[in-house]
């Protein structure tokens, strides 16, 4: 295991000082950043162009990120880790973290991913928002939010990524809550705040154990001091970082909040709750590869994390009727193929960021594709009051369609070939691993199919049974321009980044070789992909079977014990009412009681006791004690002042 | 020895102030505000300059330093200087007084107009108090600004405050005077242990003495409850939320932002400077009672339904972290709690004065009242949570710094007791949103219709507020600058050194 473990530490630490554009890389986090404060602090003055400027800005963070791309392609693979030093920000003592950028093939793959689909969505928004009156402040979170990706992505230490970190959750709190008139969406926001905060308490202690052990937090330093680190430091690192993931990614068991963030408008949900910020935990997972592949025991975590949730959200997504909370129930499972990928060490971390882009372009492609069905269909998300609108919203069908392949993970578009291998890596291993991983990704696989097939029969065939009032109509082309292109990057972008390895080569120099033909799983390959293959055509046929061929019930039926846990979320919100909400609310009432009553009643009674009887202590309110006490301190600055005169 | 005056003015120019106001003829008793803040200005643009002349990279340890004798017989003299820590508060006060006495601007109705050059002139005697105390090097003469501080405060609260302000007034009197009284004689007793003399009180005479264990331990004791009260540590806190809910916010800023800081700053300067081993030896005891406070404080302020009193608590807690920082004894711990006290001045400020713009168009202090406000003054609802997410330690801004270094700092030394105080960013979470939500979210309110959003003055309150919360947050270097030298000096002084990193052997690695 070490013996890897020490020349990835040493990948790190040679990143050289970036030169050309990508020495400009801080624009891509201050072009954002002004545009949002551009539309905050201009007010209402900037209500006409502020929407067009803010697009301005994040496709302008996308030119910087692609010039990047081109410089680093211009060197050879193993020095396209660059840093950039931009201040010193924290000298305090023995704690010194100063502000800088790393840009290397994994944070430009970031960097490009948020940018491009981020841009797209601007697009779109500035469709599907043309008529909401906040329209300039909406435009104004989305930038910040694109600026604090950006910076999480960028950042070369673990503090300055933590910035990005809970920057993106405060962006996401606005942006869940924009709509926050309406009470149950402000109680959204406040629990994806919240329950990301519980990640934080994560990532703020793997920061303080790494400054304990290492004295230092920055990225290099952090994987420099792996190699002669203690076992336990290591491991408690790894778990308290898997925390942060869990809350930031919605896994279990911080995941309950990604379904109430679907309150958000939709283009958020397609930016932020499903291709860029819930997948912030598998980078924070891959980017510490160093520490996890020296931690086998939160390692092996982050897999049991994400096979558990892989399973949750694809079992939730089943029985779901509202379109978007079932993409939400995908979004969860698929970043749960992400992070067990991630969990696999070597041999997955490729898979993990290949399936996350992939995913990053057919969920947000099939989110705006919902967002296009709710457009038409008076903001309508129940499933039941849908079927067959593919007449209907051509473009939005055929967008959603190549979205839906690509998940399904049909040959030859994108999902294809970045799930084939993760389900392949999950099989690679010895002992009782390989067989039980491997199995629940196949098995979530055909899940997977079942509920995809039944989104997407439900809503655009079987026969119509739309409410009396809907005249569904496809969107402008403002919408669907942007629905058309990430329909192109679910069907091709796999396709086009598995030729020749090309992406794995791109990644290497980061996280090491690994992923390559030198491990073998327990099946062989062939089993696997023409097995999962199987599956998928499985649960889809039964999809077809029961969403297209037969009659759906417009209002959802009882249903098995199962279907009706699975739609309250397996109980999830239950579960933390009964161990964490109300306990804690019982313990906030009764230590208001008790500090009025007993801590405060206490210091009155010592008063009491002290003065003798009760009476004098009423004194004290008449007004009496307060001569004394007054006059006591005036005599004491009198009689200063005495001896000062006399002196 | 003695260089230009520059404590004595700045501390002297807010008194003549508010002499100024004192004997100011009832024709023009509408002009107070005005003269008010523009000695105020003058005090800050002085302390500016005053600033400049420190030089963070001196061998000395205090600057600017003055001494007089005083009150040769009994060994008391009028001795000032700042070091890093003390230059960064008295910063703090005089950057504070100016923004408060614009949020009070309108404090007093209109058929009020007469009492308004007392109101002022209370604020303003109040900042010479809290000058002198950050400055004063002689123990006695800390002592006296200790307790005059108490005089303006009482009287603020006494006769300006709410409807129970008789109550509130006298219970923080009682407090800090029963802290004070035990100090007073601690100050005695450590002068008997000293060298005597026409200048026995001066910090320096005292530091670093021989004591017998017990003596110094009973010194210890008195300086530290009188600081525990003033700083409100949980179990002596509960003057606090009745003091700060019946003062009018600019009263509750500077009592909470700035008097309350004299604990903490207290305990760095005389506690831990003067009895290094006594300190020691309480440490366990006041680290628990600090993460205590951490979390009590954060439990209770989400049960209150008073908007003060919420902040009132919340200041607790972050007075929790301030002192666990100081009792951790790390050269990061103290640079964290050095920069908190800072970072919550300005934090508790942006609460108490745009929760004080709320009150005065609600003319309500209770949050259930509130609710869909974002609707109506969505400006004010934006700096509110502003000052929100400044409280609950949002990174980028300052208070994120302060609070992380502190913890970083403590893990050090204490690693269970430091995560039990690092779950308290979950609670702050649910403090500040909760109360965010039941304001400012839901449907629009159709009975506040009309409320007019921040005025022009209100923006002038808000911009330097928030100006400081991102600077701290993205470039502290400036006052860590200042505090880290300071800090290092007195960790040398009282020999404790900073536990090494385990596996460290990275120096040079970094870029």
């Amino acid at each position: 295991m070490t013996s890897f473990v020490i020349p990835l530490g040493e990948v790190g630490a040679t990143a050289q000082t970036a030169t050309g554009i990508t020495a400009y890389a801080w624009l891509l986090v201050a072009l954002p950043l002004f545009g949002a404060a551009v539309l905050l602090l201009g007010g209402r003055r900037t209500n006409s162009w502020g929407p067009l400027f803010a697009t301005v800005m994040s496709w302008s963070a996308f030119l910087v990120g692609f010039g990047i791309l081109i410089n680093l392609l211009g060197y050879a693979g193993e020095e396209r880790s660059r840093s950039l030093h931009l201040f010193s920000w924290i000298p305090a003592g023995q704690f010194q973290v100063d502000a800088g950028m790393l840009l290397d093939p994994l944070s430009v793959s970031f960097v490009l991913l948020v940018t491009f689909v981020g841009s797209l969505i601007h697009v779109y928004s500035l469709g599907y928002m043309a008529h909401d009156p906040d329209k300039r402040r909406f435009f104004a979170y989305l930038n910040l939010f694109v600026a604090a990706m950006l910076l999480l992505v960028t950042a070369n230490s673990y503090l300055l990524v933590y910035v990005g970190w809970e920057g993106v959750g405060l962006a996401s709190y606005l942006l869940i809550g924009f709509w926050n008139w309406n009470p149950p969406y402000a109680s959204a926001a406040n629990k994806a705040f919240v329950a990301n905060r519980v990640g934080d308490l994560g990532m703020s202690i793997a920061i303080m154990v790494m400054f304990w052990q290492f004295g230092k937090t920055d990225f290099a330093s952090v994987n420099a001091a792996v190699g002669g680190a203690n076992q336990g430091a290591l491991t408690a690192i790894g778990l308290f970082l898997l925390l942060a993931a869990c809350g930031k990614s919605a896994q279990f068991p911080l995941q309950s909040w990604l379904g109430d963030a679907m309150a958000g408008p939709t283009p958020v949900s397609a930016l932020i709750h499903a291709a860029t910020m819930v997948t912030a935990g598998v980078y924070l997972v891959v980017r510490s590869h160093a520490i996890f592949d020296a931690a086998p025991t939160a390692q092996l975590a982050v897999v049991i994390v994400g096979a558990i949730t892989l399973l949750f959200g694809a079992i939730v997504g089943c029985a779901k009727d509202d379109i978007k909370k079932a993409l939400a129930a995908s979004t969860m499972s698929q970043i749960g193929y992400m992070m067990l990928a991630a969990g696999l060490g070597p041999v997955g971390y490729v898979f993990a960021i290949f399936h996350l882009l992939t995913h990053g372009f057919f969920k947000a492609g099939m989110f705006l594709g919902a967002g296009s069905v709710m457009h038409g269909m008076n903001d309508k998300v129940d499933m039941r009051g849908f079927g067959n609108l593919s007449g209907a919203m051509k473009i939005t069908w055929a967008t959603f369609g190549l979205g839906w392949l690509a998940i399904l993970g049909v040959p030859p578009f994108s999902g294809f070939w970045s799930k084939d291998k993760i389900i392949e890596a999950a099989f690679i291993g010895e002992g009782w691993r390989p067989w039980v991983f491997g199995l629940v990704t196949m098995l979530g696989a055909a899940i997977t199919a079942f509920y995809m097939s039944r989104l997407f029969f439900m809503t655009f065939h079987g026969e119509k049974r739309w409410p009396k009032d809907a005249h569904p109509h496809e969107s402008p082309s403002v919408m669907t321009v942007p629905m058309v292109i990430l329909a192109f990057g679910s069907a091709f972008l796999g396709l086009f980044l598995a030729l020749g390895d090309r992406f794995a080569t791109w990644l290497e120099p980061v996280v090491g070789g690994g992923h390559g033909a030198e491990h073998h799983p327990v099946l062989p390959i062939p089993v696997i992909t023409w097995g999962t293959l199987a599956l998928v055509i499985l649960g889809a046929g039964v999809a077809w079977l029961r969403y297209w061929r037969d009659q759906v019930p417009k209002t959802a039926p009882a249903g098995s014990l199962l279907t009706r846990a699975a739609r309250q979320d397996l109980y999830q919100d239950q579960v933390n009412e009964g161990l964490l909400m109300r306990p804690g609310l019982h313990l906030t009432r009764s230590l208001v009681f008790a500090d009025q009553k007993g801590i405060d009643g206490a210091v009155g009674g010592l008063a009491a006791l002290i003065g003798g009887t009760s009476a004098r202590v009423r004194k004290i309110q008449n007004g009496l004690a307060r001569s004394y006490a007054l006059t006591m301190l005036l005599g004491v600055v009198v009689i200063l002042g005495a001896v000062w005169v006399m002196q | 020895m003695n260089q230009f005056p520059w404590l004595t003015l700045i501390g002297a120019l807010p008194a003549v102030g508010a002499l100024v106001l004192w004997l100011l003829p009832a024709s023009v008793a509408g002009r107070a505000k005005q003269i008010a803040l523009g000695f105020s200005l003058v005090t800050l643009l002085l302390t500016v300059l005053a600033a400049l002349q420190y030089q963070p990279s001196s061998t000395e340890r205090f600057q600017l330093v003055e001494q007089h004798q005083w009150i040769p017989q009994f060994g008391v003299s009028y001795a000032l200087g700042v070091d890093g820590i003390a230059l960064v508060l008295i910063l703090m006060s005089v950057i504070l007084v100016p923004i408060c006495l614009l949020a009070a601007w309108r404090d007093l109705p209109a058929d009020q107009v007469g009492r308004e050059p007392h109101y002022f002139a209370l604020m303003l005697s109040l900042e010479t108090f809290m000058v002198g105390v950050f400055a004063a090097t002689d123990v006695f003469l800390f002592y006296v600004f200790f307790e005059a501080m108490l005089i303006p405060v009482y009287f603020l609260i006494g006769q300006f405050g709410g409807a129970r302000r008789q109550y509130a007034a006298m219970k923080f009197l009682l407090f800090s005077l029963a802290g004070g009284l035990i100090m007073l004689a601690a100050v005695i007793a450590l002068y008997t242990q000293g060298p005597g003399g026409t200048d026995g009180f001066l910090v320096s005479k005292l530091t670093g003495l021989a004591m017998p264990q017990s003596t110094e331990r009973l010194i210890f004791l008195g300086f530290f409850l009188a600081f525990a009260v003033k700083a409100p540590m949980v179990p002596v806190h509960t003057w606090l939320p009745d003091a700060a809910t019946e003062s009018r916010p600019a009263t509750a800023t500077l009592l909470v932002g700035v008097f309350d800081k004299v604990g903490t700053y207290g305990m760095i300067r005389f506690c831990l400077e003067l009895f290094p081993g006594a300190s020691q030896w309480a440490t366990p005891v006041v680290i628990v009672l600090a993460v205590v406070s951490i979390i009590y404080g954060a439990l209770l302020a989400i049960g209150q339904t008073d908007i003060m009193r919420l902040i009132a608590f919340t200041s607790i807690s972050h007075f929790g972290f301030i002192v666990l920082g100081i009792f951790a004894v790390t050269t990061t711990s103290w640079a964290g709690s050095s920069l908190y006290m800072l970072n919550h001045g300005f934090s508790t400020a942006g609460l108490f004065l745009f929760a004080g713009m709320l009150i005065s168009r609600k003319r309500s202090k209770r949050i259930p009242d509130f609710g869909g406000w974002q609707r109506i003054v969505p400006g004010l609802a934006g700096i509110w949570l502003v000052a929100g997410l400044s409280s609950l330690a949002l990174p980028g801004l300052g208070s994120f710094i302060s609070e992380f270094l502190v913890l970083a700092g403590t893990f050090q030394r204490y690693q269970v007791l430091t995560v039990i105080a690092t779950s308290g960013i979950i609670l702050a979470a649910l403090y500040i949103l909760l109360m965010y939500q039941r304001m400012m979210t839901g449907p629009k309110p159709e009975d506040a219709v009309g409320t007019p959003d921040l005025s022009l003055r209100e923006k002038w309150v808000a911009i330097p507020l928030i100006a400081l919360f991102l600077v701290l947050g993205f470039y502290p270097k400036p006052v860590m600058d200042v505090i880290n030298p300071t800090v290092k000096t007195i960790l040398t002084s009282v020999n404790i050194s900073d536990p090494a990193p385990a596996a460290g052997t990275v120096e040079g690695s970094s870029k």
